[in-house]
């Protein structure tokens, strides 16, 4: 053997080329052409792109990828496949993996997806319903049966002067003060703080619903209390319209994200018969635009409040706004329509 | 990761490649974002975002001090709302799938089952963010800035914020909490420009030929591992290469190492391709 091969070596003879050369040099301008696209898209210049380009894309794409199945199973050029295997994953993502426009998304949203993901839950959102209620009324008897519960159940800084010991005519200042400072300073603040807490239900819903529930429960024990520190001096009837005119928009919103956190929960600790990640996965989407719609809902709330609060002061005004509102929310999300064409 | 999620039908590789196959059908063999690029995407945004909010508020400082107006204060909150939260989504939900600090480290955000990545997913995914990063820190912060803050409270929050931080060291697919509710995962983008063509090189000019027996030696693996030592075209491991090369099949150095492993390499390519097209692929030296 080593006569032979020494023998060989210097017998000078052209050798055939390997697979790879030729295939290089059959497709190399399109796999060039469509780098070159796909850089520009990737720029941001998809506008600048001729029209030429962007019909020649989708051949070369399929060009590209049948190049690198053959190029797997013919080829032994580790640099030739993975060029094609990141040129084909660089087309895959314009070609498929690319968002339609944002106005497109948005319109989509608000026609179906929002809807659709709020009716899939109406189980969750009664039970949230069911609990922010039941709690505020055990705030309510608590405080009502002794009025130092308030100061356990409400921290000192939300209160502002809105305490047991209040007089009725501070506290009816309260509910129908014109200008009161920074109101929509506070309105903002309370939106922003609202919103977190709706992103956290949301979001704690993955520790099994627990905190999320936690979270509703302690929102409606807040609301209860408020509510009894004005009834004690015959002002019910005056706070619930204070509270309603944006109040049914707000309550509603934190059910619906609350609602949002117990679908997630439910869906990972009792997956049926999907595996637990696929469960997740599902529940974890539609969750996701009920959350994010439920931050669109306390933007409305937050405008009801800083603007439509200050300029109505009549009662019966405050309860058919916070009345029409929710008969809205509630017509837009659950009226039947007809299925996606 | 076995067990609350025991019903996952096989384990996923240890490496980071993962098989994607697109609607064509062809595995695409995505690699997905190391851990270590993760981070440092992160903490690029985050400091993207903390000076954004520094120069908001300075601007908003300077404008509202000025005109002393109310509208300064609403707007300066709602900027700061909308950094922190829409900061991850509006970014990944454009057509990069990326925030800045993930193009940076050549990353991007995209659907496990291969689909289109849909708004609902985005919003999950950093929603969850929420309370793998902020809750902690701002519960912290909160209790700290009333002087609250005891030892139990900080370490709390600590292995809170711990068991969030280092979930996707704990599962094989470097999945985020907000990854597993989103069905998403990051994968890495990469734009490489095509290496040269070794086995041309040797076409050019008159090449050596070699004994089947010189040829047999190798498979696959040594064909690609001296494709690699010849890209990267290091003068001693290329001298090194030829010695063992020469030593194995028996021949005598001729003075010229790269000519010869490039004529080597155009050889025992166009063996070892030949062997493909009748559906014998030689893995490495060791296969018959």
């Amino acid at each position: 053997m080593n006569a032979d091969a020494s023998a060989l070596l210097g017998e000078r003879t052209p050798a055939p080329l390997v697979n790879a050369s030729r295939f290089r040099a059959a497709h190399a301008a399109d796999w060039e052409r469509l780098d070159q696209i796909l850089s520009r898209i990737e720029k941001g210049s998809l506008r600048r792109l001729s029209d030429e380009d962007l019909l020649a894309l989708p051949g070369l794409y399929r060009t590209t990828l049948s190049s690198l199945s053959v190029a797997r199973d013919t080829s032994l050029d580790r640099a030739l496949i993975t060029y094609l295997e990141q040129l084909s994953t660089r087309a895959y993502f314009q070609i498929y993996g690319v968002q339609t426009s944002a106005w497109r998304q948005l319109g989509r949203f608000f026609l179906r997806g929002w809807p659709e993901a709020v009716r899939s839950m109406w189980r969750e959102t009664l039970v949230t319903a069911f609990i922010t209620f039941a709690s505020a009324a055990v705030a309510f008897y608590l405080v009502r049966s002794d009025p130092s519960w308030f100061y356990g159940i409400v921290p000192n800084g939300l209160a502002g002067g809105r305490d047991p010991s209040a007089s009725a005519e501070t506290l009816r200042a309260t509910l129908y003060a014109r200008h009161q400072d920074m109101l929509a300073t506070f309105a903002t603040f309370l939106f922003t703080h609202n919103a977190q807490i709706a992103i956290f239900s949301f979001a704690l819903g993955f520790a099994f619903a627990v905190p999320t529930i936690l979270l509703i429960i302690y929102n409606g024990l807040t609301l209860g209390a408020f509510v009894e520190v004005f009834a004690a001096k015959g002002l019910a009837w005056n706070a619930i319209g204070w509270l309603s005119i944006h109040g049914t928009t707000e309550i509603f919103s934190l059910c619906l994200s609350g609602a949002a956190g117990i679908r997630i929960g439910l869906a990972i600790a009792f997956p049926g018969r999907e595996s637990r990640t696929d469960s997740a996965v599902r529940a974890g989407r539609s969750a996701a635009l009920v959350m994010a719609g439920a931050v669109i809902m306390l933007i409305v709330a937050g405008l009801l409040e800083g603007i439509g609060r200050q300029t109505v002061l009549d009662d019966t005004a405050r309860y058919a706004i916070g009345g029409s509102m929710l008969l809205g929310w509630l017509l837009y999300f659950y009226l039947p329509r007809k299925a996606a064409g | 990761m076995a067990w609350p999620f025991r019903r996952r039908a096989e384990k996923p590789p240890k490496t980071l490649k993962r098989s994607f196959v697109t609607p064509e059908g062809v595995d695409l063999r995505l690699e997905l974002g190391s851990a270590g690029a993760r981070a440092a995407a992160f903490m690029l945004d985050a400091v993207a975002i903390i000076m954004a909010l520094i120069l908001v508020t300075i601007f908003v400082g300077l404008v509202g001090i000025a005109a002393k107006a109310e509208i300064m204060l609403i707007l300066w909150l709602l900027g700061a709302f909308l950094l922190r939260f829409g900061w991850f989504s509006l970014f990944e939900m454009g057509g990069r799938g990326a925030t800045p600090g993930k193009r940076l480290m050549g990353l991007r955000v995209v659907a496990r089952d291969g689909a289109r990545l849909t708004g609902g997913a985005v919003i999950a995914r950093n929603a969850m963010r929420e309370i793998e990063v902020f809750l902690p820190l701002t519960f912290l912060g909160m209790q700290a800035a009333e002087g609250l803050a005891d030892t139990f409270l900080t370490l709390f929050a600590l292995i809170w914020s711990g068991i969030f931080l280092f979930f996707p060291l704990f599962n094989r697919d470097r999945l985020r909490v907000g990854d597993m509710v989103a069905g998403t995962w990051v994968v890495r983008t990469e734009t490489g420009r095509l290496g040269e063509d070794i086995g041309a090189l040797a076409a050019r000019r008159e090449r050596r030929r070699f004994s089947d027996a010189a040829l047999g030696l190798y498979g696959v693996y040594e064909l690609q591992t001296l494709e690699e030592v010849l890209r990267n075209g290091k003068e001693d491991a290329i001298a090194t290469v030829a010695a063992t090369i020469r030593r194995k099949a028996g021949l005598e150095s001729d003075g010229d190492d790269r000519g010869f492993l490039e004529d080597y390499y155009a050889a025992l390519c166009d063996r070892l391709e030949r062997g493909l097209l009748v559906g014998r692929r030689r893995e490495n030296k060791y296969a018959a």
